[in-house]
Formats: structure tokens, sequence, C-alpha cells
């Protein structure tokens, strides 16, 4: 029984995206019975290539996603290098790690009322320049993207640092980095030639990923990005949203440029990775020390410091305008608040949570029990799965969503599913199982093998000792993976929308649907709503260890995540 | 995971004198990890017997206490045959083995209260509550723990702690004993009391018990065969 859950696993993350791929790239050539595409053609592509403005919404993506994920990954090597070791260092750790479970779309809320023309810190600056309305500037949806690549930036540097902090010591990175400094090396340089060289090929998918998705966002770029035109992800689900019924072949062929679009971004990527590898090894042996590198370690702080603040501030921001009364320019705060808008809006906000509460614990109930067999599993086997297996899980992190998305939607459709909650559940799965095994592998596999060896010693069966060793030892790691879920579960757009077919109301559609219409209060609220689920499931992972083993202080510091 | 004995017919008749046949056999086993040899051994031990098995680290002294338990990780080649009281231990689940072992760390459950420790290791063969606890409390108690079934084992000493450990292996009724350098963990005033503890229980009840450590000191305080891995 238990053997087969791998494979199960396996089918259920990658399943759906090999089946959307293929329900994409039919229709992308001419091929859609239900719509009366009957055979092969060249068509959809004929009519994308004549779409205006094609080239600017590619090249949109293209440069968003590179930059993004060369200044968040730029950011997080800077800083790691600069202060690893230091008190800073754990105060960022524990600043960032919260900013993990903020879905992207409350993120980029948050950020887009801090920086617009309207926003705080205008409100801040305008007493000195004597402003009393809005200054005339775009710093919201700027034809070039630069606050959307702000807004991937401040969420994608929290998950980079994280990934990094576990790849730290597999690449021994306390002890290299000493080396160099009685080397004779300066802190940074140090650390960039002796730990990045080891250290990088452990964060490459978790980068790649970042590539990925920085490349075919749709919510965040809805809300921050251009929009004359758009990034092509946002215009691809512009095309499938049309009442024309006609336009999904043409977005199924965007669909499949959005994907050639992030393999070349993935390839742009390997030949710098190349460059990089060959000027960095002639770099680590020129001697040079680089020594006074105060005003670089300044700089990294700074830039972390300041994009956990932009996230936490944006935050706040959302929760003001949530209870805002009348608030005009330039005045920093509001002149009144009200519960107003949350009473009257009570039933729905209450149904919206409740939908997305149930998307959300039902996967991360099937992704944990999944994950748990597969670990047990290989437990028993004495079996280590090898970098293959880490590829697999990733598969589903490094396809764009909006190319496998629709043709899943086609697929589910095929059987009869549509609309139907098992079907987005099964989409949600397809997210929350990768980050769920990621984040229960490395406890579960760091656990002492010995506990084991010593409860079927004692006479207990391999399922007595599941149950009560090693699942009782790992209950603070397995809460976490609970709680990582429902963040990743609870920031779903995509799936939701496209499979859901508009019939699963959850806190982040609604929230996204409010992006084009500008009711900052109403914003402000789903923006709040959409933190309540993952704040809430990373409190209870929190408690609930706390409180269980009140009285064994031994499950403190045993299997410490 | 053991491949079938090529030895049968070698092992019972110019095997030591000392083996018994209701005691521990190891009969011409040999470890391998991909073709190297880490342990060749053929050795008996009685009941009430010590023996010491002492050899560098890498020596392969674990892997063979792993396979006696049968919690080998694949990838080991095993040949030559385990017996235990007269019949062969290989093939059997590690649950239904009756091997105990002791490592240097005490890995008591730190889930578990003390005494739910020891209560996963008795037997479900004793039924009722009251029974069971009468059963811990009667352990604790021979183990100058009396009082301690509540206590959280994290509060305890090491020399508690290792004493726990050793009742509860004792109370899953083992028919045989074996020893991971169970001491070296211990300081040296508290390594003398656990080691004669231990020693102590393992002759009173006859079992058969099997020691790898390379602290000479263990060997010597055992009293018994000490055999030298290369």
């Amino acid at each position: 029984m238990l053997r087969f859950v791998p494979a199960l696993t396996i089918i259920l993350m990658i399943g759906p995206v090999c089946a959307g791929l293929i329900g994409t790239i039919l229709p992308a050539f001419g091929y859609l019975p239900a719509l009366g595409g009957n055979r092969f053609s060249v068509g959809p592509w004929q009519d994308l290539l004549a779409q205006p403005g094609l080239g600017i919404s590619m090249r949109l993506s293209l440069v968003n996603g590179l930059a993004a994920t060369l200044i968040s990954l730029g950011v997080v090597v800077l800083f790691c290098a600069a202060w690893q070791g230091t008190r800073i260092f754990s105060v960022m750790q524990r600043l960032l790690s919260p900013i993990l479970s903020v879905p992207h779309a409350a993120a980029a809320f948050g950020l887009a009322f801090l920086i617009a023309p309207s926003g705080w810190i205008v409100r801040a600056i305008a007493p000195l320049g004597g402003w009393d309305r809005p200054p005339d500037i775009v710093t919201l949806q700027d034809p070039l993207g630069m606050a959307l690549i702000v807004g991937l930036v401040v969420k994608e540097i929290p998950f980079l640092l994280l990934m990094t902090l576990a790849a730290l010591p597999q690449a021994d990175a306390d002890r290299t980095r000493k080396i160099a400094l009685t080397l004779g090396y300066g802190r940074v340089v140090g650390w960039l030639k002796t730990v990045l060289p080891r250290l990088y090929p452990q964060i490459r998918l978790p980068v790649l990923a970042v590539l990925a998705y920085s490349t075919s966002v749709v919510d965040v770029a809805m809300i921050l990005g251009p929009t004359t035109p758009a990034p092509l992800a946002v215009r691809i689900l512009g095309w499938l949203s049309d009442p024309d019924l006609s336009h999904r072949f043409l977005a199924s062929a965007g669909a499949v440029l959005q994907l050639l679009l992030v393999l070349f971004a993935i390839g742009i990527w390997f030949i710098g990775e190349r460059l990089m590898a060959h000027w960095g090894c002639r770099w680590a042996q020129n001697g040079a020390r680089g020594r006074g590198d105060d005003p670089i370690r300044t700089l990294a702080a700074g830039a972390a410091i300041v994009s956990a603040l932009a996230v936490f501030l944006g935050l706040a921001g959302l929760l003001v305008w949530s209870v805002a009364g009348y608030w005009a320019f330039p005045e920093f705060l509001p002149r009144s608040f009200s519960l107003r808008l949350w009473m009257r809006e009570y039933h729905t906000l209450g149904a919206a949570l409740m939908t997305t509460l149930l998307i959300a614990g039902l996967s991360v109930l099937v992704a944990i029990c999944l994950v748990l067999g597969c670990l047990e599993n290989e437990t028993r086997r004495s079996y280590r799965p090898g970098a293959g297996a880490l590829v697999l899980i990733y598969v589903p992190l490094l396809m764009p969503q909006i190319s496998f998305m629709f043709g899943l939607q086609v697929f589910f459709t095929g059987l009869g599913l549509e609309r139907s909650l098992m079907s987005v559940v099964v989409a949600h799965l397809i997210f929350v199982l990768p980050y769920v095994f990621l984040s229960l592998a490395d406890p579960f596999r760091a656990l002492d093998p010995r506990y084991g060896q010593t409860a079927l010693c004692l006479g207990a069966s391999p399922m007595r000792v599941f149950w009560s060793v090693r699942l009782p030892l790992l209950t603070r790691a397995v809460l976490t993976a609970f709680a990582v879920g429902i963040a990743v579960s609870v920031g779903q757009y995509l799936p939701t929308l496209l499979i859901g077919a508009g019939r699963f109301a959850t806190v982040t559609t609604e929230a996204v649907a409010l992006a084009s219409g500008g009711d900052r209060r109403m914003i402000g609220i789903y923006g709040i709503l959409q933190m309540i689920l993952p704040f809430a499931g990373f409190a209870v992972s929190l408690l609930i260890p706390v409180f269980l083993f009140r009285h064994r202080r031994g499950m403190g510091t045993q299997n410490r995540i | 995971m053991s491949s079938k004995s090529d030895h049968d017919t070698a092992a019972g008749s110019d095997g030591d004198t000392n083996v018994s046949n209701i005691g521990l056999e190891l009969r011409q086993i040999i470890v391998r990890l991909d073709g190297r040899v880490l342990v060749d051994i053929d050795l008996g031990i009685a009941p009430g017997e010590i023996v010491t098995l002492m050899g560098p680290s890498g020596s392969g002294k674990s892997s063979l206490l792993a396979h006696i338990c049968g919690t080998l990780p694949a990838g080991f080649e095993v040949s030559g045959q385990v017996m235990l009281k007269g019949k062969p231990l290989d093939g059997l689940a590690p649950q239904d083995r009756h091997v105990g072992i002791l490592f240097q760390d005490d890995l008591l459950f730190p889930h578990l209260s003390v005494g739910g420790n020891l209560a996963f290791a008795l037997p479900p063969e004793i039924r009722g509550r009251a029974a069971r606890r009468r059963c811990i409390d009667a352990a604790l108690e021979s183990a100058g723990l009396g009082g301690f079934s509540d206590r959280d084992p994290a509060t305890l000493s090491g020399g508690q702690r290792a004493r726990v450990a050793l009742m509860r292996v004792l109370l899953s009724e083992p028919c045989v004993l074996l020893l991971d350098e169970p001491f070296s963990k211990l300081d040296a005033e508290l390594r003398d009391q656990i080691r004669t503890f231990v020693f102590d229980q393992a002759r009173a009840r006859g079992l058969p018990t099997l020691m790898v450590t390379h602290d000479p000191d263990d060997g010597a305080a055992a009293g018994g065969r000490i055999v030298r891995l290369a």
C-alpha cells in the first residue's frame, strides 16, 4: 500500500501539468472539438502575431522576470555574504520569514498603497514639498514595469533567503567563511569567493522557480504592472476571459508562447551562470582581498531592511485603508475610522473566507498525507531519492501556470469535472504538494534513525513506530508544513479562477478582481483577509506544540526546524 | 538482505566449544559494502555471557549489530546465519526478533514520560492499566528510580536516563542484549556505576550479551571474552 504512495504523489503533481500542457498545445494549433476546432491549423498563431503590442508584452515579461530574479538573488547573496553569523542576520531572518506567508497579491496591494502618487510615501513628504494634490508622476503600472519588478523582488527575497538558509549548512558555509577570514579576506569578498560557489548549486532550482514565476506572473502584474500593453501572461488571461469563445485558440497560442518565453529566460540565465562561473573562477584566484567592504555591507543590510519594511508598511496601509473613514490627500492618517464596510460586507467576507479555508484545508490535508507516505516509505526502505526526484518536485514551480491551467480546465471539462470542488482542490494540490514536500522532507530525513530502530527492537510494528514515535517527534515540522501549505493555497489566483470558472470566490480571486476598480477600502479589507488564514496557520503551528509538549522539555530542542 | 549461508555444514561441527544452541550464534557472518568486507565473524554467546567486540571505528561493528537487529539498510550484502535459541533470525522482521539494543545515546522518546517510554516497551500481553502500571513501577524501583514514572525524561540526569533506557529494553523481554558503545557518553564516575548495573541485569536475566566498544575498560569490566575485529 505504502509503496504506491510516491507514484500516486508524482501522478497528482505532474499528471495535471502534462494534461494541461497537452490541453493547451492542441488548441494552439486549432484543435479543440468542443469549440468547433476539428483540424490543425496555424490560424491561432497568425491571430496572436497580429495582436498589437505583442512584442512589448513579450519584452516586459522577459525583462521583468530576469530583472526581478537578478535583483532578489543579488540582495540575498550580498546580504548573506555581508552578515552571515551576526545578530543582524538572525534578526532579519526572523523579520523576513513571516513575509513568506503573505500572499503575493496582498503584498502587491500593500506596496501599491505605499508607492502610489497618493500613497503613504508621498503623503509623508507632501508637507515638505507643499503639495496639496497628488503629484502628477507615474509610480504604479508604469510602462517599464518598474513597480512590478519591485513588487516581485520584495516577495522573492524572503523565499530565496529561506532557501539559502537551508542550504548553508550543506555548503559548510560557516567554516569555509571563517577560513577565508583568517586568510585575510574581507567578509563579503571572502564569502563570495569561497561559499557562493558551493552554495549556488543548492539554491539553483529555487532561483529558476523564481525566474519562471516572475516571467509569467499574473496577479501581481494585474496590480502593479503596466496595462498598455500588459505583460504577456496578463493579456493571455484577458483573451481566456473574453466572451467570444473563439479567443480561446488565440489564448492557447499565447500560453504556448509564454512557455517558450520562460524557457528562453531560463536559457539566458544558464548562459549568465556559465559566464559568471568562468569569470568568478578567475576572480577567486586573483588574490584580491576586498577588505574595505563596509559600504557594501551597509548597502546589503539597507536593501534587505527596506524590502522587509516595504511589505510591513504596505500591510499596515491595507489595514488602515480597510477601516478608513474620510481620508483626503495629503493627510497622513484618515480623519475617522469606521468598521462600516466590514459590517456591510460581513456575509460576503465570511463566505469568501470559508471557501478559501475549505479549498486550502482539503488540499493541504491530502498533501500532508501523501508527503508523509512518501517519506515514511523511503525511511522503511532505507532508500534516498536522487537529484532527479528533486527536479520532479520543482516541475510545477518551473512551469508557467497560465501555460497549463487553461489546458487543465479543458481536460477537467472532458471528464465532466469542470467547476467542481474536487478539480479546484486537485489544481491547488499541484502547487501545495511541492512546498509541503520541501518543508517536511528535511526535518523528516534529519530525524535520528535510531529512534525508529530502537522502537522496532522493542517490539513495535512499523505502523506503530510511525504513529507513536516518528509522527509525534515531527509534530512541529508537520504543523509548519501545514501552515506553509495553507499559505500556498490561499495565495493561488489562476488555478482557482480558471479551474473553478468563477464558482469559487476565494479571498484572493476577490481581491485581485478589485485591482482594476480602485476601491481602496475594499482592497484593504480583502488584503487583510488574505493574510488572516496564513498568519492563523503559522500561529497555530507555533502554539500547538507549545501546548502539547508543555511538560516535555526535550521536545523543544528535538527536531527543531 | 542476507543471502543463504554457504557455511551450514562447517558451522556446527568445528565451532567454538562455548557455542551453545540456546544462546546467540553468529555463524560465519560476513558483512560487505560495495564488495569490501566490513565484518567477518563466527561467534557463539551463551546465556548470561558478555562478549566484547573491539575494533577501530569504521570497522563495521555497528553494521553487525544492525544486521542482528534486522535494521541494516539496503546496500549491505550479508552472508552467514544469525541463530537465537537455535532458531534462525534471518528473514524475521525486527519487531519479531526479541533483540534488545542500547546505543551510546539513551534515545528516550522525548514526547513520552518516563513511564510512557517504559509502557511503549511493555508487551501488550500484560493487560489492564493497573497491571501495566505495576510492572513499570517495579522496573523503576529496581533501577533505583521509584516514583519517576510521570517525570519528563528531559529533566533526568545522564545516569538516570541511561538506567531508564536499560529498563525499557529489559521490559520488552528480549532474548539477547546488544550494546553499541553504551557507556561512551557518560562521564568516568558514572560509567563504572552504569556499567555494573547493565552487566548485573544482563547476567541476572541470563541474556547472551554482545557489546561493541573501543574502550578497553569496557571489555575489562565485562570480564568475558574479548574479540578483536581487524
